[in-house]
Parts: structure tokens; C-alpha cells; sequence
């Protein structure tokens, strides 16, 4: 678990070069609140696995630069307790804890969890009211905010160069901005087999392939498979929030189930829904069916009849 | 070239073998004690004919098979019956055995006896003779190899399969049977193959061993269809039904048995030990066992007197190193670990593997985290994760539907769990319960 920690670090690491040191801020209070919960509620020594810390790095990854602090701690806290001890800790749980963890943020505090600050003139100046005190909502920003790649293909009709989403000088989430980084990371992952390839495999076949199609059909309307692949969160979500081991399926033929599901309902949800992005409740939504995909696809036990006679 | 033979799943430990793969076999000398305990194969218990107190000569037979399913003991020195008790067995219990203090100075000389032709004997005379000499599978599961020379008529075999893949780390016991004894090998195949009636036999070696593959290739027979079939190195291609999938592609059905696809498996040490009957005339009394580890000083293959004890053995490679940790009977993948230097090693020791404390780490065991790293592993295609879910809450009947019983402890689960959660070693304690279950409803 400690190696997928450590490939988080260059990712953090591009989103401090972008968004200053409020990602630091940001990404240290859901982390310590995933921790600080870990700790106080977990079982003994539960936080040497690493898996809280996992959760707490990429829960804060997923946030905008300028969210309050205390929102990121509450996040965090909310992750590790409901989002897995409840469950019964470390693999029993059914959704994937960090997303667990932003979809409530999403619910509770949807303003700031959708102020996305774009560059600014300094990058020692903070990209919002991250200190704003606990239980108050953020003060309007005195900063530059935009739309992200997604908000401006949904509401403005207008696309992102390629070459900007590779690199992440795009507005968004904190993590979820440099395409490269987190490609090579989770490339570095797959072939490391701490992650499963098949899932961000499939997730990127599958979107490629349905928006490829749409796009083919009406390039107007639909925009490029590749920018599909490279804005938003799905980077991310499919190299780290789909691969979470816990909740993904267990079989191989499972996964790629998994994978096609994920990407079907993102671009279902981006293109269609009322939602700029989709990543987050596509895996939600998956999660829930690994049970059933676990269960359909057992593999067949060394000479037993390929099918039954029943 | 068996490139492209194999079968699917399974793991690639370090094979560990450079220790003792080029040390020529040599004979240990005869202890002052020798324990043979009366459950060394599978099956029945042998039933005790010496009393203590009684003289016997090396060779002599001390108890005799129970049923068809069983095989004799023999006397491997001469000596005198001291006891017949309770001694500590190298399957962890406390088992009836016959204690000998082995004569000193004595010329450990047999008893004349005729040495049959076996080319003259007929089918069950050469069966009867296999029987009697107490000969069972030298791989380590002991199961008595007349058995298995005795397939029913309605289940013609085609194939015999020469098994020389040892697969488990560390061990170089059939290694060295193959390189310094490929003659007899041979000539345990040609008994084997006019028992079964069958036409070619397949010998499988993995690729690790080229000097074995080569002896075998030598000494190959002009008038017999025996070929050698060299295959790509995974554990655990030497477990039966792997190496009949690898080297013929067939899969033996769910609880069924090698004969039930025209196929009989035997090792090849099991076949020089069938050729030494007819060529010496003595029973199973001695095998050839590698001890190895770091945490011995001088590994070796040894030829031992069955019922020799551990730490005779261990005595006769230098002792152990000051930070052996632990004992295992066989490979570390299956190999039993044993608390008490007394036991003997009996007809199914493969090796005595003495690990170091650089060879073994304490590994707490963390929650499942569902990665599925276990099914990948699984070479019977198994979902060890759900198994291993089922056997912490003592849910039996749910895991024999989940084919339990197909599970043959090869350890691939426990070997690749990221979480160390000791799978096989639970699946054993389950399938040992659900017999027991089985006997206390039947």
C-alpha cells in the first residue's frame, strides 16, 4: 500500500506546481482527518497499512484548490468512517472511500465543491478562502476562477486543446489536472501488479469506443474520444478510484465487466446528465454491482464441465 | 520440446536448488536407533508381526499391509524390537511405530533371497512383488504404488507419465536419482509399461535440470515409446493432474483419477525404487532425501535408511547453523514443519529443509483486501479469497460447494496473498474437518 502512497507523491507534487501551496493545504486536511478518524475509530495499528492514507490523498486530490479546510477534514473524516469502518474496516467495505468521501462533499457543500480557481499572478497566493473558519462557508474568492474542461464543452460548447489536458494547465480538481502524471504513475502500478490492468484498460476502451462512435456520427454535436479520455476526473478514477482492490471484482473477466460499466455510465453522464463530470458516480454505481459481478463470473473449477447439465 | 506445454495459473518461486543440485548422492551410516512408523503411505495403517524383543535382519518385514489400500514395513537394519508405541510422526500427531536398536558393528548383510526375473513373472506376480516390497510414490503424497500398477479393466490406460519435475523449491532428490540412476529409472518405466499394458510413456522434467533431461535422453529405450518432454519451470507442475494437463493436455475430471483419462502418473524415483526390487531384491527400506536450507551446514542428498531420525540426519550434514529457525519435511511450498527432532523420516520424505532465519519472516496476517492476486495463483481455478472467507467462519458445507475438496494444498493462494493470510493452511484444517464431519454423520 505504501508504493501506491508514493506514486501519489508526483502527483501531488504537479498539483502543488499548479495550484500553489493550497493544494498542500487542501490535500493535508482531508488527509488528516482520514487519518485522525483512522486512528481514533480503526483497529490497533490499522494506520501502518497505509490504506487511510491512501484514502486521504486521493479524497483531497479530487478537491478544487479553494475549498475551506475544514470542508477537506470533515471529507476525510467522513471517508474513513463511513465510507469503510462502518463496513467493518479494511476490505469489507463496498464503495470506494474516497469517492465515498467527495460525494458527500459534493451533497453538502455543492458551491464550493464546484469553484474551480484557474492560474494566478503569484503562486504563493491561496486559490480561495482555504482557512475560512470551521462551519462557515468559504467568502466569495478574491481570486480568478473558471470553468473546467468539462463545464466549458457541456455549457459553452467550447473544447480544450489536448496538449493543455496532457499537461494539466486546465482548471479542475487538484489532482485530476495532469493526464501525464497520472499515466505514468498508474502505468508504473499496472506493471507492478499492485493495480489490475484490465479495469483502466477497459474504462479507456470503452469511452474511447462510445464517443469515438458518437463523434464519427455527429462531430458537431460530440466532441473527440481523446479529450473525453483526458479531461476531468477519469485519469484518476480509473487508475486509482476504479482499481481500489476492495471494491473492485475479484476475477479477471469481472474486471473488464467493471471497466466497460465505468466508462459506458461516464460518458452516459457526461454527455447526456445533467452533470459537467460523472467519473465519481459511474464508480459509485459500479461498486455496487461487484457483488453480482463476483458472483457471475467465478471462474470454473479445474476439470468440472464447462457448463453444468442442470 | 515441451516450449508450449504447460498449464494455467500457478507461481514461479525461486527454484533454491544450487545448494545440493551437483552433490552426488552419498550413503549415511546406520544410526544406533531407527523408528518405522506403521503409517508411512497412504491408506491403512500396516498391522505389526514382530514382537519386541524379537531379532531382525535388515530387509526383514516387521509389519504387514492392511487391505488392498496399504503397504508393508520393513526392518531398514538388523537390530532388536525395543518397542512398538506412540512416537512423534512428521505429520504433527503421535503414531504407532516399531523402535529397533540397530546391532553395532553389524555387517548389515540381508538374508538370502532369490532375486525374481521379472521378465518371466506374470502380471500379478510382478504386482504381488512390487506389494511385498513395500514400494510406495517416493513424491511425497506415499501412495502404494502396486495400487496403481493394478488400474480396473474398465479403464484401459494409454499413457504412463513419468513425473521428474520436482517442482517444489529446494528439493533435488529426483534430480539426483535421474542423473546418477537414469538406468533404472528406465527399466522401472519398462516394468511399469508391461504392467499398465500401455504403449509410450511420457517422461516430464522441468527445464531447470538439463543434466537430468540429458541422462534420461541417453539411456532412452530403441524398442519402448519413451520420450522426454522438457517443460518450462512452475510450481506446482509435479502435482498429477498438472503434469498430465502440461504434457498431454488432458484434464482430469473433478474427483476423479488419472486412469479415468487412460493416464497413470508415477515418479521417477518411485520407478528406480520399482527396478532396485528386481535387480537387488530387497524391499523399500532406504531412500534418497536432500537436506538443504541455509540454516544447515553441509546440505547434501543423503541415501538414509528409512526410519532414520531427524537428528541423525541433521548430525550427519554438520549440524545446524546458529540461526536455523525452522524444520520442514519436504518443500517449503507443501512441506510439513516439524517440532521434534525424533521424528523419522519416513517413506514420503522428499528433503529435510532447514531454513534460516534469512529464509523465514514472521508475517502477521492483515484483512483481505479482495485483489484476487489468489485466483490468478489458483492452478485449480478456485476462488481461494471466497474459501478463505468461508473457512474463518467455520462455514464447511459452503465450502465443499465451492469445491473444496479440489483444492490439493498446493499453497499458490498463501504464496502470492499480499495480506499473508495463510489460505492453504486453512483449506487443510477445512478439509480435514469436513471428513471428520462426514465420519461422525455417516
Amino acid at each position: 500500500m505504501w508504493t501506491v502512497v508514493a506514486t501519489l507523491v508526483p502527483i501531488l507534487a504537479t498539483s502543488v506546481m499548479f495550484f500553489g501551496p493550497s493544494a498542500l493545504l487542501v490535500t493535508g486536511a482531508a488527509t488528516a482527518g482520514a487519518l485522525i478518524t483512522e486512528k481514533v475509530f480503526g483497529p490497533r495499528r490499522s494506520l501502518l497499512d497505509g490504506s487511510g492514507m491512501i484514502t486521504g490523498l486521493l479524497l483531497g486530490l479530487t478537491l478544487p484548490a479553494g475549498l475551506p479546510m475544514w470542508m477537506a477534514f470533515v471529507g476525510g473524516a467522513f471517508s474513513i468512517g463511513f465510507g469503510k469502518l462502518v463496513f467493518g474496516g479494511l476490505g469489507q467495505n463496498v464503495f470506494n472511500p474516497a469517492l465515498l468521501g467527495r460525494a458527500f462533499l459534493q451533497a453538502a457543500f455543492p458551491v464550493a465543491m464546484t469553484t474551480w480557481p484557474t492560474a494566478q499572478a503569484s503562486w504563493w497566493q491561496l486559490r480561495g478562502d482555504n482557512l475560512a473558519l470551521p462551519l462557515f462557508s468559504a467568502r466569495a474568492p478574491d481570486v480568478l476562477t473558471g470553468a473546467t474542461p468539462l463545464g466549458l464543452l457541456k455549457f459553452e460548447g467550447e473544447t480544450t486543446a489536448l496538449r493543455d489536458l496532457m499537461l494539466g494547465t486546465t482548471g479542475g480538481s487538484l489532482g485530476e489536472t495532469a493526464g501525464i502524471v497520472i499515466l505514468i504513475c498508474g502505468l508504473y502500478l499496472a506493471l507492478r501488479n499492485y493495480l489490475n490492468w484490465r479495469i483502466p484498460a477497459s474504462i479507456f476502451l470503452s469511452v474511447f469506443l462510445f464517443v469515438g462512435v458518437l463523434h464519427l456520427l455527429f462531430p458537431t454535436q460530440y466532441p473527440e474520444p481523446a479529450f473525453m479520455l483526458f479531461s476531468g476526473g477519469l485519469m484518476l478514477g480509473a487508475w486509482y478510484m476504479a482499481t481500489d482492490l476492495v471494491t473492485s471484482p475479484v476475477t479477471n473477466l469481472g474486471c473488464w465487466i467493471f471497466g466497460i460499466g465505468i466508462g459506458a455510465l461516464v460518458v452516459v453522464i457526461r454527455l447526456w446528465g445533467g452533470l459537467a463530470e460523472g467519473v465519481m458516480y459511474a464508480i459509485l454505481l459500479m461498486n455496487a454491482l461487484v457483488p453480482f459481478i463476483n458472483r457471475a463470473t467465478q471462474p470454473r473449477v479445474f476439470g468440472t464441465a464447462r457448463r453444468t447439465a442442470s | 520440446m515441451g516450449f508450449w506445454h504447460s498449464f494455467r495459473h500457478g507461481v514461479h518461486p525461486p527454484d533454491l536448488k544450487a545448494l545440493t543440485a551437483a552433490i552426488p548422492i552419498r550413503r549415511l551410516p546406520y544410526p544406533d536407533e531407527i523408528v518405522l512408523p506403521l503409517r508411512q503411505h497412504a491408506g491403512n495403517p500396516a498391522t505389526p508381526i514382530v514382537r519386541v524383543g524379537d531379532r531382525v535382519e535388515r530387509g526383514d518385514t516387521l509389519a504387514r499391509a492392511e487391505g488392498h489400500i496399504s503397504a508393508p514395513v520393513h526392518a531398514s537394519a538388523a537390530g532388536r524390537v525395543t518397542a512398538i508405541e506412540l512416537w512423534p510422526h512428521p505429520d504433527g500427531t503421535h503414531a504407532p511405530a516399531i523402535r529397533i536398536a540397530v546391532e553395532r558393528y553389524s555387517p548389515q548383510a540381508t538374508r538370502p533371497r532369490v532375486i525374481p526375473e521379472w521378465e518371466g513373472l506374470s502380471h500379478e506376480e510382478l504386482i504381488a512383488a512390487v506389494k511385498d516390497a513395500g514400494v510406495v510414490g517416493l513424491g511425497g503424497a506415499a501412495f502404494p504404488a502396486h495400487v496403481k500398477l493394478a488400474p480396473p479393466p474398465e479403464f484401459p490406460i494409454d499413457t504412463l507419465v513419468v513425473n521428474g519435475c520436482e517442482c517444489e523449491p529446494y528439493l533435488t532428490t529426483d534430480h539426483r536419482t535421474m542423473v546418477e540412476y537414469p538406468e533404472r529409472v528406465q527399466l522401472g518405466i519398462r516394468i511399469m509399461l508391461k504392467c499398465l499394458g500401455a504403449k509410450r510413456a511420457v517422461v516430464g522434467i522441468e527445464r531447470n535440470k538439463p543434466d537430468a533431461v540429458d541422462a534420461i535422453r541417453n539411456t532412452l529405450p530403441d524398442d519402448l515409446d519413451v520420450s522426454v518432454l522438457d517443460l518450462t519451470v512452475k510450481y506446482p507442475q509435479g502435482a498429477e493432474k498438472m503434469l498430465i494437463k502440461a504434457v498431454l493436455g488432458r484434464d482430469v475430471p473433478s474427483g476423479r483419477l488419472p486412469m479415468h483419462v487412460g493416464v497413470v502418473v508415477q515418479n521417477v524415483a518411485s520407478l528406480a525404487t520399482i527396478a532396485e526390487v528386481f535387480e537387488t531384491g530387497l524391499p523399500l527400506i532406504e531412500r534418497i532425501v536432500t537436506v538443504t536450507g541455509l540454516g544447515i551446514a553441509r546440505p547434501a542428498n543423503l541415501l538414509v535408511p528409512v526410519g532414520t531420525k531427524l537428528r541423525d540426519l541433521i548430525e550427519a550434514c554438520g549440524g545446524m547453523t546458529a540461526d536455523a529457525r525452522e524444520i520442514v519435511f519436504g518443500g517449503p511450498m507443501m512441506g510439513m514443519a516439524q517440532a521434534d527432532l525424533d521424528v523419522p523420516i519416513t517413506k514420503g520424505t522428499t528433503g529435510v529443509v532447514v531454513l534460516s532465519r534469512a529464509e523465514t519472516r514472521d508475517q502477521p496476517s492483515l484483512p483481505c483486501i479482495k485483489c484476487g492476486h489468489c485466483l490468478d495463483a489458483c492452478p485449480v481455478f478456485l476462488n481461494p479469497q471466497h474459501l478463505g472467507a468461508l473457512a474463518l467462519a467455520d462455514r464447511y458445507a459452503e465450502m465443499e460447494q465451492a469445491h473444496l475438496m479440489d483444492c490439493m494444498l498446493c499453497g499458490c493462494c498463501s504464496y502470492v496473498c499480499p495480506s499473508h493470510i495463510p489460505l492453504s493452511q486453512l483449506f487443510a484444517a477445512s478439509k480435514a474437518r469436513v471428513r471428520k464431519l462426514k465420519v461422525l454423520a455417516a
